[in-house]
């Protein structure tokens, strides 16, 4: 059901990566994402899987758990593939009827859709390992410089882990209201799209009024306890980076490099 | 029309390391007419096993008889089965959302695909059932105090009449008298209309008093099925799983111990009462 959703959940586990500063994850995701995007040939993404594969083993997270995560990906995935295959022009190979199919075009639907792939894999993994709180307490930190042009980085993240915070118990409240109104003979999934949008309404309502409720509770319950935004704020636990920190970061450093070095041929060059 | 529980199991997550058994081995049957207290911890499975009941959730192992059909089969009308099996669950607050209360109630009769004009019939007489005062039809579900709310949610399902009635912790949050007048209603529903009820309570007193038959979940599983009477009759098991007896029964306990020639399986304040009088007079 709608609980199988993993993409940005945390799952628990005692593994380097979980113990990693968020601030490095965060960097190190990002890193990762430009690697993606300068590998050129094979070797690129040989050494980008070879990074991936590595933080997979790491970080001690059933890949199956993560794989179901992107089931929710898969159509915009697919789209991509079609839209890359079928509209790149150069040498054509196969057609039929208006549609041809292109070396070339064959070529980047696959890049794209390794791309894809590697690029939720390992975004997924940095929201896995780390707690919202935790990451959304690196983002500060590392937006931090922004404060200096009046940029409200504190709040931010703070409306951003509260946002993040809240999607677990929607998503249970949302299960909850459709059972209730299940059970009271409502019908989500057939009809046509009129139909199953009407059929909304009675699971939006009391999601929202319930939302705005625990809105309100949660605001009543910061102001009791004195929260008056960043200033003059301190941390329970203030971010440190550790010895293995560095040595990620030097891991991550030197794929992007080995990428850049073997990578930045052109394809056919391999 | 019986619910027939055999050898159920449900597992949540299967096939991850998160796996955890909300059911396991249930088997049970629920006669035409019964009134059925389901009790047990938080997390025992109690919330599990009623959703069971009306097909929101099937088994992963064993089956579910309703009527004496498998409600698992591909072809069970299961829309069907959710009118015969009425469910309310907790909170009201998960399925008000109509303008008015009058509105509300009438979903339920519309989606069995009544006509407007006896869905609003069905409506009223269901309004009329749980006691609610007229001048609050016409209200937003969203303004009544919380006994009402929990009164408009019953009809919600009353109103499609069904024969079994589910009632997921239908007292919690309530004040005493909030608690008593949702009860009465519900064994008024089971005497006058003859409508088969499960009340789910952790409130042994609730229980005590109006229902024939007590089941009680522990760890998923199980445990006693029996009369209030039995049932309480294991006291400190009942402890060690978290739940109690009915406190009129403890106070019987202490007055056996304080040596009055009382019995101590009484579950209800009037039985106490007659004990009592026939042991001091």
């Amino acid at each position: 059901m709608i609980r199988d959703i993993t993409l940005g959940q945390y799952y628990q586990a005692d593994s380097v990566i979980h113990r990693l500063d968020p601030r490095t994850k965060i960097t190190g995701t990002f890193f990762f994402i430009v690697t993606l995007f300068l590998a050129k040939n094979v070797w690129g993404y040989v050494i980008a899987a070879a990074f991936l594969v590595m933080s997979i083993k790491l970080c001690k997270v059933p890949f199956k758990y993560m794989v179901r995560g992107m089931k929710a990906i898969v159509i915009l995935m697919l789209m991509t593939v079609v839209f890359n295959l079928f509209m790149t022009k150069g040498e054509v190979i196969f057609s039929f009827w208006k549609l041809s199919i292109s070396k070339e075009g064959l070529e980047n639907a696959v890049k794209m859709a390794i791309r894809l792939t590697f690029l939720i894999l390992g975004s997924s993994i940095m929201t896995l390992t780390t707690t919202p709180n935790s990451l959304t307490d690196g983002l500060e930190k590392l937006l931090g410089p922004l404060k200096k042009v009046k940029v409200p980085v504190h709040e931010i993240a703070m409306m951003m882990s509260i946002a993040l915070r809240f999607i677990p118990i929607l998503i249970e409240e949302t299960d909850k209201i459709m059972k209730a109104q299940m059970a009271r003979g409502a019908d989500f999934d057939s009809g046509n799209l009129v139909k199953r949008a009407k059929a909304l309404v009675p699971l939006l309502v009391p999601l929202i009024i319930s939302a705005f409720r625990r809105a309100g509770d949660l605001a009543m319950a910061m102001e009791a306890r004195c929260y008056r935004g960043d200033s003059g704020r301190t941390r329970m636990k203030p971010l440190k980076y550790e010895k293995r920190d560095y040595i990620a970061y030097i891991v991550i450093i030197l794929t992007l490099v080995l990428c850049i070095v073997f990578g930045r041929n052109a394809w056919w060059m391999a | 029309m019986s619910i027939i529980f055999n050898h159920v199991y449900h597992s949540y997550d299967a096939d991850t390391q998160l796996k955890t058994d909300a059911l396991s081995d249930i088997s049970f049957k629920i006669e035409d007419g019964e009134f059925v207290g389901l009790i047990g911890h938080t997390g025992s499975g109690k919330s599990t096993l009623v959703q069971h009941m009306n097909g929101l959730m099937k088994p992963t192992e064993g089956e579910v008889y309703f009527d004496g059909k498998d409600i698992s089969d591909k072809d069970y009308p299961i829309k069907e089965l959710r009118s015969n099996v009425g469910l309310v669950f907790q909170y009201p607050e998960h399925q008000l959302f109509e303008a008015t209360v009058f509105e509300d109630v009438c979903f339920g009769p519309l989606n069995q695909g009544l006509e407007k004009k006896e869905a609003e019939l069905r409506a009223f007489t269901a309004l009329r059932q749980v006691g609610l005062e007229e001048t609050t039809y016409y209200q937003s579900p969203f303004d009544l105090s919380g006994g009402q709310k929990r009164r408009a949610a019953i009809a919600g399902v009353l109103a499609m009449r069904p024969k079994v009635l589910v009632l997921d912790e239908p007292t919690a949050g309530l004040d005493p008298k909030g608690r008593d007048e949702i009860l009465s209603l519900v064994k008024k529903l089971h005497d006058e209309e003859k409508i088969t009820i499960v009340l789910v309570s952790h409130s042994m007193d609730d229980v005590a008093n109006y229902v024939d038959r007590i089941l009680v979940m522990n760890k998923s599983r199980l445990v006693y099925d029996g009369t209030p009477k039995e049932v309480f009759k294991h006291a400190e098991e009942l402890e060690q799983m978290g739940l109690a007896i009915p406190q009129v029964t403890y106070a019987m306990h202490a007055l056996k111990k304080a040596g009055f020639d009382v019995p101590t399986d009484v579950t209800t304040i009037d039985e106490a009462v007659d004990r009592i009088i026939k042991c001091i007079s």
